[in-house]
Order: C-alpha cells, then sequence, then structure tokens
C-alpha cells in the first residue's frame, strides 16, 4: 500500500520534471541553443495562465490553445532575431554552445526583469483541479495526474513524429550533422527555429500546467532550469524518450527516499543518481555516444 | 604624471563640494536620507514584497506628504529622500550595499533588510558606523544575546522559543482536556527559519507533555511534499505542525486537502497570513493555524490595513507587516523626540521610550517589544484571529479544525 502510494506520487512528480524538460531537449538537442532562460519560459507562461484564470476566468486547459502558439510565435522571434546571428558566425557547435548560453544568460535578466515589473516579486497562486482523484487506493490530486499525462503524450508524441515522419527525420538529421543536413536540401535554418519555437511552446505548456499546483513568483525560473537541465543530460540531450525516463526516476527516487529514508535527503539521492547514470554513461541513459 | 594631478584635481573638487554640502547641511538640510538594501529578486523577493517594501513606501509616502520629519532642531519638517538597492537575496551584496549607504551615500538613517539571515549578517555594519537597526523580518534565538553585543540593534520578531513555546502551551492545554492526543507530527524546511523553530519545539513540546513522532525537515525548493503528508497521515498524530515557506505552505494546505488530511490541531509557517491563502482556499482557512494574528478591537491595525490596502490594492500579512510599520512609528517618533539626527540619542530614545504605534502602546525591554503583538492566530470565521499570547482580546482556540469542504 506505502510502495503503490510512493510509486504513483513519485511517476507523478517524475512526469512534472519530464514535462518541464521536453522543451529544453528539443532547444538544446536540435536547435543546440543551451538556453539558460528556459526556466524564466516556464513562468512566464505560469503567469499568463495565472492572468487568463484570475482576469478572464479561462481555465487553464483552455488557456494552452492560446498560450501555446503565443510562445512559438515569441520563441520564433527569439530565434529569428537574437540568435541566428549566434548561429551564423559559430563555426563550430562548441563555439555555439557557449555563445549561446551568454545571449540566453542575458535574456534571462531581461525576461526576469519584465516580469518583475509587471508582477513584483511576491508570491501567485491559484487553484485549479485541486481535487482528489483516486487510483487503486491512493489519492492524488487531479492537477498533477493531467501534468503527468501531457507529459506522457507530448514526450510519445513527439518522439514518434521525430522518429516515424519525414519531417521529424529531417529535424534529427539537423540534430546529429548540420552540415550534412544541409548538403541534402535541408533548410537547417528554418528546421533549427522551428525546433527551438517548438521547444519553447513545450516550456509554455509545462509551465501553464505546473502553475495549477505550484505557487510561483518572477523569481523561481532558474528551479526549473536546473532541474530541466539534469533531466535532459541525464536522459541524453536530444531524446524524448530519454527525457521522459529520466524525468520519471528522478520522480520516483524523490518520491522514495521521502518515504522511507529522510525527506532531507531527497536532493543528495537526485544528484548521488545522476552522478550515477553519468559514471556509467557519460552520454546519459538513451544519448548516442559522441564521437 | 598626467593622471597623478587629474587625480588631485578630482580629490580637491570632491573636497570642496564636500565642504559645501558640509556647511550647506549644518544650517539647513534639505532632506533626510534613508537608504536601504533589499531583495528586489532572487528567493527572499517574495517576503520581502510583502512584508517589507510595502511598508516602507507606505510610511515614507505619509510622512512625506505631511512635508517630511519635524527636526525640532531647525524647527521644520524636513522631506526624507530614498536610496534603495537590490541586494539581490544575497548577504555579500547587501553588507555591501549599506556599507555604501552609509559611506558613499551618507544616509542619515538605514532600514533594515528582508530575513533573518540578512539581518544577522549586515548587522556588524549597522553596529560599526552606529545606526539604529529595526529589524522586522528577523526571527532568531540569539536576539537576547544579540541586543545585548549590539545595543543598536532592535528584534521586533522576538526569539524561536517566544512561538514554540505559545505553541506548546496552548497543545498541552487542549491535550490536557483531552481535545486532542499528545502525538506530534512536525515537519520543517531546512533553512534559517525552520532550522531554528523546530530546534525549539524538539526542546519546548515534550516538556510541555507532548510526543514527536514524525520530525522530518524537506530542503528548499520540494516541489511534491506529498510524501510527507502521508507519513503524518500515518503517523496518529492529531497535531500537524509545519515550520514552511509560503510556496510549501499553500503545497501542503492543497495537498492535506487533497489527501483528505484533516488534523485536529494544523500549524502551518510562513505564508498562512499571505493575502494570497484565503484568496486561494476561503472558507477551508478555517481552524488553520500560524504566526501573527489580529484582534477584532484593535482600530490601529484595522486602519492600517485598510491604508495599506488602499495604497498597494492587496492586503498587508498578518504577522511581520504590522509589527514592522509600528517599528517604522516608533523610529519616526524617535526622531521627532530627539529633534535632529543624533543617532546615539535616537537609540537611546527607542531602547527607552513608549510609543503610540498601529498595535497599541509599546515600551521596549531588552530591545524587544513584549506581549505588543499576536505571536499565534488562527482562522476563525474568515478573519485571522490572535489565539496568543494571552493579552486582553484573545480568542479561544478552535479544535478539532472543521474537516475540509470540497
Amino acid at each position: 500500500m506505502i510502495l503503490l502510494e510512493a510509486t504513483l506520487a513519485g511517476l507523478v512528480l517524475g512526469g512534472m520534471y519530464a514535462l518541464v524538460a521536453l522543451g529544453l531537449n528539443l532547444q538544446y538537442g536540435v536547435a543546440r541553443i543551451m538556453n539558460l532562460a528556459y526556466g524564466e519560459g516556464v513562468i512566464v507562461a505560469a503567469f499568463a495562465a495565472w492572468w487568463l484564470y484570475t482576469a478572464g476566468g479561462i481555465n487553464p486547459i483552455f488557456g494552452l490553445a492560446l498560450i501555446l502558439p503565443a510562445a512559438f510565435a515569441v520563441n520564433w522571434l527569439i530565434y529569428r532575431l537574437a540568435l541566428t546571428p549566434l548561429v551564423r558566425r559559430a563555426k563550430l557547435r562548441e563555439q555555439l554552445e557557449v555563445d549561446s548560453i551568454l545571449a540566453t544568460f542575458g535574456l534571462l535578466f531581461v525576461v526576469q526583469g519584465l516580469m518583475l515589473v509587471a508582477f513584483g516579486g511576491a508570491y501567485y497562486s491559484y487553484g485549479f483541479l485541486s481535487v482528489p482523484v483516486v487510483i487503486a487506493d491512493v489519492t492524488i490530486a487531479a492537477n498533477r495526474l493531467l501534468a503527468l499525462g501531457f507529459a506522457l503524450v507530448l514526450g510519445l508524441a513527439l518522439y514518434l513524429a521525430l522518429t516515424r515522419t519525414r519531417i521529424g527525420t529531417a529535424v534529427r538529421a539537423v540534430a546529429v550533422d548540420p552540415v550534412a543536413a544541409g548538403l541534402v536540401a535541408i533548410d537547417v535554418r528554418q528546421v533549427a527555429a522551428a525546433s527551438f519555437a517548438l521547444g519553447g511552446a513545450l516550456v509554455a505548456a509545462g509551465g501553464v500546467l505546473v502553475s495549477m499546483f505550484l505557487t510561483f513568483n518572477a523569481n523561481i525560473g532558474v528551479v526549473f532550469t536546473m532541474k530541466a537541465l539534469i533531466v535532459v543530460i541525464m536522459g541524453g540531450v536530444g531524446n524524448l524518450l530519454g527525457c521522459l525516463v529520466a524525468g520519471l526516476i528522478l520522480g520516483l527516487t524523490e518520491t522514495f527516499v521521502a518515504t522511507w529514508v529522510d525527506p532531507g535527503l531527497t536532493l543528495a539521492a537526485t544528484y548521488a543518481i545522476f552522478l550515477a547514470i553519468l559514471l556509467v554513461r557519460p552520454q546519459g541513459l538513451f544519448g548516442r555516444a559522441a564521437r | 604624471m598626467q593622471r597623478m594631478s587629474g587625480l588631485i584635481r578630482a580629490a580637491s573638487v570632491a573636497a570642496c563640494l564636500a565642504l559645501a554640502a558640509g556647511t550647506a547641511s549644518a544650517q539647513e538640510p534639505k532632506s533626510i536620507k534613508i537608504g536601504y538594501a533589499i531583495s528586489k529578486t532572487g528567493p527572499n523577493a517574495g517576503g520581502a514584497n510583502i512584508t517589507q517594501i510595502p511598508n516602507y513606501q507606505m510610511w515614507v509616502k505619509e510622512v512625506n506628504d505631511k512635508g517630511g520629519l519635524m527636526l525640532k532642531s531647525i524647527g521644520k519638517r524636513v522631506p526624507i529622500e530614498v536610496i534603495e538597492y537590490d541586494d539581490r537575496s544575497n548577504s555579500e551584496e547587501a553588507v555591501r550595499a549599506v556599507e555604501r549607504l552609509v559611506t558613499q551615500d551618507k544616509v542619515d538613517l538605514l532600514f533594515p533588510p528582508w530575513g533573518t539571515g540578512l539581518n544577522l549578517a549586515v548587522g556588524p555594519v549597522f553596529n560599526k558606523y552606529g545606526y539604529p537597526q529595526l529589524a522586522f523580518s528577523a526571527v532568531t534565538d540569539r536576539a537576547p544575546e544579540l541586543a545585548k553585543r549590539w545595543p543598536n540593534s532592535f528584534w521586533f520578531l522576538g526569539t524561536s522559543q517566544m512561538y514554540v513555546g505559545a505553541l506548546a502551551d496552548l497543545l498541552a492545554k487542549q491535550q490536557k482536556v483531552g481535545k486532542i492526543n499528545a502525538n506530534v507530527a512536525m515537519i520543517s524546511i531546512a533553512d534559517g527559519f525552520g532550522i531554528d523553530l523546530s530546534k525549539a519545539a524538539r526542546e519546548a513540546l515534550p516538556k510541555a507533555g507532548m510526543k514527536l513522532v514524525y520530525d522530518k525537515s524537506y530542503p528548499i525548493g520540494t516541489q511534491d511534499l506529498s510524501p510527507l503528508i502521508a507519513e503524518a497521515q500515518r503517523s496518529g498524530a492529531d497535531t500537524f505542525v509545519a515550520f514552511s515557506y509560503p510556496p510549501d505552505t499553500v503545497a501542503l494546505t492543497d495537498q492535506a486537502k487533497v489527501a483528505s488530511f484533516s488534523p485536529k490541531v494544523m500549524f502551518l509557517g510562513v505564508g498562512v497570513g499571505f493575502p494570497l491563502y484565503p484568496g486561494k482556499f476561503g472558507a477551508n482557512t478555517e481552524g488553520v493555524m500560524s504566526l501573527g494574528g489580529l484582534s477584532k478591537d484593535n482600530a490601529g491595525t484595522a486602519e492600517y490595513r485598510k491604508k495599506h490596502n488602499a495604497m498597494h490594492g492587496r492586503d498587508p500579512d498578518y504577522w511581520g507587516s504590522q509589527v514592522g510599520y509600528a517599528s517604522l512609528q516608533m523610529l519616526q517618533q524617535a526622531v521627532e523626540r530627539v529633534g535632529k539626527i543624533d543617532r546615539p540619542a535616537i537609540i537611546k530614545e527607542l531602547q527607552t521610550g513608549t510609543f503610540d504605534t498601529v498595535l497599541g502602546k509599546i515600551k521596549l525591554e531588552g530591545n524587544m517589544p513584549k506581549d505588543a503583538f499576536w505571536v499565534l492566530g488562527q482562522w476563525q470565521n474568515g478573519f485571522y484571529t490572535g489565539v496568543a499570547p494571552q493579552r486582553p482580546g484573545v480568542a479561544e482556540l478552535i479544535v478539532p479544525k472543521p474537516a475540509w469542504k470540497p
């Protein structure tokens, strides 16, 4: 009974981690942008959902229909205006990585500053779908379950899209070798921009869903950036299935440790697992070995 | 050599300017400079934005609307000029900013930063330059000792024993009349506030005849507290105590509701008194206990809340906010009684004088107020009522907390 309860709670928490990390996986894995302003994207979407819900009475699920396209557009613009010049001048992948870290580090402060101006530093929270759902005698909050559901659906759908469709193959080609992809008539810039924007839309989905049960303010974006980074690196950069599995492993670890060992050791356990996996598979769980 | 002479020239210009400014201010200060470093960004910003910054803005505006602080020595009111820095929730940054305020901006008075950690960090700087430090968002067991070591420091929120002792007394009383069992499940955040209060509780609760059957801490930023709620539920304790921070306080309430965990006594940490809490939970706040409180018969605090709401469009919290505003009123009265910016005399006046504040009359003992405000409160009929200490207007604790409504 306790085992079942802890397992379900862990899966739900892990689902949230995976959900929040999916977008970074696309942005880093395909578009090659190490986006440090990633967590800020989560919070912007959370604020948008909060605002739609409290001011407009629009429920966050419908809110997704507005927020996701907007996030796609905004991220596409960011890529086109701010990041394309970096992509153009970068000769090597390593150089683009360093440049994008610096550029998005700046972006982080711009976005955070704008949120502080708009909302101040106070905490925000609203209640949506905070109702118990009973699964095999275990009670779980409906909103958290929903986040897990979204993570699974989005993760699997994207995985299938990437592996089974023509466009997906083009995206993977860009992820593996941008130069060679260009040689076989793939518009690398467009694909990368679209991947980055799609990643941004996924971040927003994570933000909206997370805002239903977490209390947030303009300053906590970095928490999500950190968690997403761990999940992405642990799962293997660019691999969505790995991202899903890594998220779930982290969630289960945290919940098991909190239940049977000590809640104070959850963070230590998270990093221990992270370290252990990287020692055994430096390329991440599902990552391809670097050449 | 060129650079050298440039330096000398700059220095002499600066010296002249300083001299000019010095003579001018000796005759008639144009303004009283008040400086503060506060967490506008970083993890402390959430708390600072509720409890502290609105009070500073409101007090300065009110004083300046009247024309400023009345200085008897020159027989007129002098407006306040504010210099504000962001300490980014970083203690080194806060220390640097306060140093800068004193040495470069040459402020007349300082306001304290937010939180226990930062107030302890800047304490030596305030003390070195002899500025009164009226800390009102810091709870520390070392407050009496600090007040002795730094006589310029005032610790308005007192010690953790003060809160935990009051809680232990209330619980023991309920246990004696058989309304709750002796078992307590306690969780605490692994940060200053949670560590201090849980440590005090580990001593005070057994002394009061209560038993800690579950006692765990959790790291900052924990995003799922359901395992802790489940364990507390299994422990069979009638009393659930959480020394938590605002995001966790909200998450714990949410999770307890989802898990139908409705302990007879539910005590949660910082955040229960934040405006977002009743906003989110409505009637389900009934019976939840926390720090701070209000009494219905205190017109002063009621008016303070109204003014706060009018200016900021939201309520202050129920704990530090009102105490903080009272501390600013005390500073104002101390300055006006002394009649000039004479910091040692202002500190002396704060230590010994009696002041009229939104909380009522306050006289400090050992640089801390005694029984001047509600230490513990409980949501009763949508009003966050003070239930300890035993002073006029105290309300009876409602036990058991009613079950959660859907």
